[in-house]
């Protein structure tokens, strides 16, 4: 059984990736082992300085799934807005873009373009 | 002549185009489903047409006559086959299509497509 | 007893399916009889494609022993039906088995506060006969026949939770744009049976010429199977019908799309390959299709915010990257050259990537409907810091998401990569359109797992406990099918993708009946 997968242009090997994972991961633990030694876990030390403000409940910390992207998404607007509007949700809709793109395939076919 | 040989292909097209009409331009839940029927008949008349010879004898001899034998003498059953399997499906999505529309006026109230979307986006 | 196998194939799910109304409120036993008939199931689908394999090509005719035996006169036509099961046949009916199992498992426990189940085990066992039979039919009437099955008994189970108006609409939906697609199928069926006065998939494509009938034929053909693949602009129904239908089914009407998709491209490599060999438009049609329905499905999924119609829009997308490969194979079907150089590894990639996807997707679409089962939403924006309260579902999704965005090792890598660096050599502008799409796969699955399973633990998930067992054990079957498909992707090239790309190169072989005409 082999391992090596080739496209033609360019080969792929699970095992090497997976050889090169390890060796990647050493160097991240290496760089992690030299951190700051004056961390410590389970103290005041890792909660949030919020300048002396309590700390809100983990509710209202959440990033909630609509506002991830959120400045992606406001970015392509235009795009988004076209989009929308041709997802209407119309099950009339739905056939008749079947229509238009059967006539236009028919048209190339037939037309033979 | 032409006309009246072509006669069932001509009104398998206006069928047909009537059907895409009412799917498409419609409001009524119940009368997109007898669109979709419209349709069913068009193409089930299509494949009736297509069986048709002329002068020639229905398949149902167990002792067919000599000149039955000939080309063209005897009309091949199947596409009567492929429609009555095509009636027999369609009349199970109709009902299916039909009960969909009764629950979805108990749900929603209304059969106006416009308002039937709460999937979109 | 092994060259029945095509037609017990079909016979056992459909008994199954028979007989279980008979299992009226025994919900349990339902579901045991189900996993029982899906499994044999499973197990003949495998033993088929092991036939396939070792002797070729597989005729089964109904009636008689040999396709060619017809009347004593010697009038050599085929007017039976039959199965004709050759490589890409046994392919999707290997998929199609799969996920039926993996769906009957998963149901066992997923819907145990729902109704009416044996109705529900007996739809599943049809639409599992319905993809089935698609897949290994060689009668053009025949595959209209199944469709519908597929159809109605899929529709059917998109309707199945009626409590709820939405299902109904999903449904209706689905059911009417299957309608429409096999009713065009029937009417290019009659179109051809008119001019040919046959229905034999092999013998129409000998009798095939280049008349503009038979184009309207392959013209109506091709667009329906694309709506019922769910290509864009015609994708409408599928987000609607996948978020809809129970998680336990979305696995084999996963299957039944591709089984339209199986359908679209044995029309145009088997039926019309003598058009299409001398005509590069038809692949341009699919390969043009294939980059639309994989960006603006991608683009759709990055902004939705219920979890299940985020993975359908990535279903649309990925269907895409098959259209792709597969379509720029069809491209250069004419060219021997471009079609050993790359369009034979371009097609090998979409095809791959079929079953990959159906793996991983149906492993996504799993842990959203375990999301659903503890969560009671498929909003995510009510979801959050899920992970530590079920952590095997969380492992699951993590080996699906990164599946689908392409990362290594895992199966959907394998094939994107053979897309990629096949797609290039056409054209290196639509190679850039996978890539970017697969980097948006990502960026949208980063932002279900952010938002699912990471974050802070909310108090109103205080007491969410990870799924039941039958669930997670239909997880981990497809997780470590990902894991075992992207460490080995040789294995599964040489022994199932190849012969289908090549079952799909070669009509003439499929035309001479494995030889016996």
């Amino acid at each position: 059984m082999s391992f090596t997968l080739l496209s033609g242009s360019g080969f792929w090997n699970p095992l090497l990736w997976l050889a090169l994972l390890v060796f990647f991961a050493l160097i991240g633990y290496i760089i992690y082992s030299r951190g700051n030694p004056s961390y410590k876990p389970n103290t005041d030390q890792v909660m949030p300085f919020l300048s002396g403000n309590v700390e809100p409940s983990k509710e209202k910390v959440q990033v909630k799934a609509g506002d991830i992207y959120w400045g992606f998404v406001e970015a392509l607007k235009g795009y988004y807005k076209v989009l929308t509007a041709i997802h209407t949700g119309d099950m009339r809709d739905y056939i008749l873009w079947y229509l238009g793109v059967g006539s236009i395939i028919l048209f190339l076919l037939v037309g033979g373009a | 002549m032409n006309v009246l040989t072509n006669f069932p292909f001509i009104v398998v097209a206006l069928l047909l185009a009537i059907g895409f009409y009412t799917i498409g331009f419609k409001k009524n839940l119940i009368k997109i489903v007898i669109g979709i029927e419209i349709i069913e008949g068009a193409v089930n008349l299509f494949l009736v047409a297509l069986g048709y010879v002329k002068g020639a004898y229905v398949p149902i001899y167990t002792l067919a006559p000599k000149e039955a034998a000939e080309v063209n003498k005897m009309v091949l059953p199947t596409p009567q086959a492929l429609t009555l399997t095509s009636i027999v499906i369609g009349v199970a999505v109709t009902a299916l299509m039909l009960a969909f529309a009764v629950n979805i006026y108990r749900h929603y109230g209304t059969l106006d497509v416009r308002n039937i979307r709460r999937l979109r986006g | 007893m092994i060259e029945h196998l095509p037609a017990l194939v079909i016979a056992i799910p459909l008994f199954g399916a028979f007989i279980t109304p008979l299992f009226r409120k025994r919900y349990n036993l339902a579901a045991l009889w189900a996993i029982l008939i899906s499994g044999l199931t499973l197990v003949l689908v495998l033993l088929l494609e092991y036939q396939v394999l070792t002797k070729g090509m597989m005729i089964y005719v109904f009636g008689a022993d040999k396709p060619t035996l017809v009347l004593p006169s010697g009038y050599r036509v085929p007017i039976r039906i039959m199965f004709q099961v050759d490589g890409i046949g046994a392919f999707m009916a290997i998929s199609a088995g799969l996920m039926s199992f993996v769906g009957a498992v998963y149901s066992y426990s997923h819907l145990q506060k729902e109704t009416g189940l044996e109705k529900y085990y007996t739809l599943l066992l049809l639409l599992t006969a319905g993809i089935l039979g698609m897949v290994l039919t060689g009668d053009l009437f025949n595959l209209f026949v199944f469709l519908e099955i597929a159809s109605i008994a899929g529709s059917a189970l998109v309707g199945f939770r009626n409590y709820r108006g939405e299902a109904s609409e999903a449904g209706i939906k689905y059911l009417i744009v299957s309608s429409v697609a096999s009713l065009m199928v029937l009417f290019a069926v009659g179109i051809l049976y008119g001019q040919y006065g046959h229905l034999n998939l092999a013998y129409l494509s000998k009798q095939i010429t280049f008349n503009p009938l038979d184009m309207i034929a392959l013209g109506l053909l091709f667009t329906s199977f694309a709506m019922k693949c769910g290509s864009v602009p015609m994708h409408y129904w599928v987000p609607d019908a996948y978020t809809e239908v129970p998680s336990g089914i979305n696995p084999p009407l996963l299957v039944s799309t591709y089984a339209s998709l199986y359908a679209l491209f044995r029309v145009s490599f088997t039926l019309f390959g003598k058009i299409t060999i001398d005509m590069a438009t038809v692949g341009w049609i699919m390969s043009i299709l294939g980059v639309l329905t994989m960006f603006i499905g991608v683009t759709m999924a990055l902004v939705q915010k219920d979890v299940k119609r985020l993975m359908s829009y990535h279903a649309i997308s990925q269907t895409g990257y098959m259209l792709l490969g597969v379509g720029v194979g069809l491209t250069v079907f004419h060219d021997k050259q471009a079609l050993i150089e790359f369009g034979r590894t371009a097609m090998a990639g979409g095809v791959f990537h079929i079953i990959n996807h159906i793996i991983y997707k149906s492993l996504l679409l799993l842990t959203a409907g375990a999301l659903f089962y503890v969560t009671g939403t498929r909003n995510l924006n009510e979801m959050g810091g899920l992970a530590r309260k079920m952590p095997i579902t969380t492992i699951s999704f993590m080996v699906g998401a990164a599946a689908i965005s392409g990362i290594p090792p895992f199966n959907g890598f394998a094939s994107k990569f053979l897309i990629y660096e096949a797609v290039y050599k056409l054209n290196p502008l639509l190679a850039i359109f996978a890539m970017v799409t697969s980097i948006l796969t990502l960026a949208s699955f980063v932002k279900v797992f952010a938002s699912a399973f990471l974050g802070p633990p909310l108090e109103k998930y205080e007491k969410v406990r990870e799924v039941p067992k039958p669930m997670i054990v239909a997880m981990v079957i497809l997780a470590a099918l990902c894991v075992l498909f992207g460490l080995f992707p040789d294995f599964v090239l040489d022994k199932i993708v190849y012969p289908a790309v090549d079952a799909l190169i070669n009509f003439i072989q499929y035309q001479s009946w494995g030889g016996l005409a």
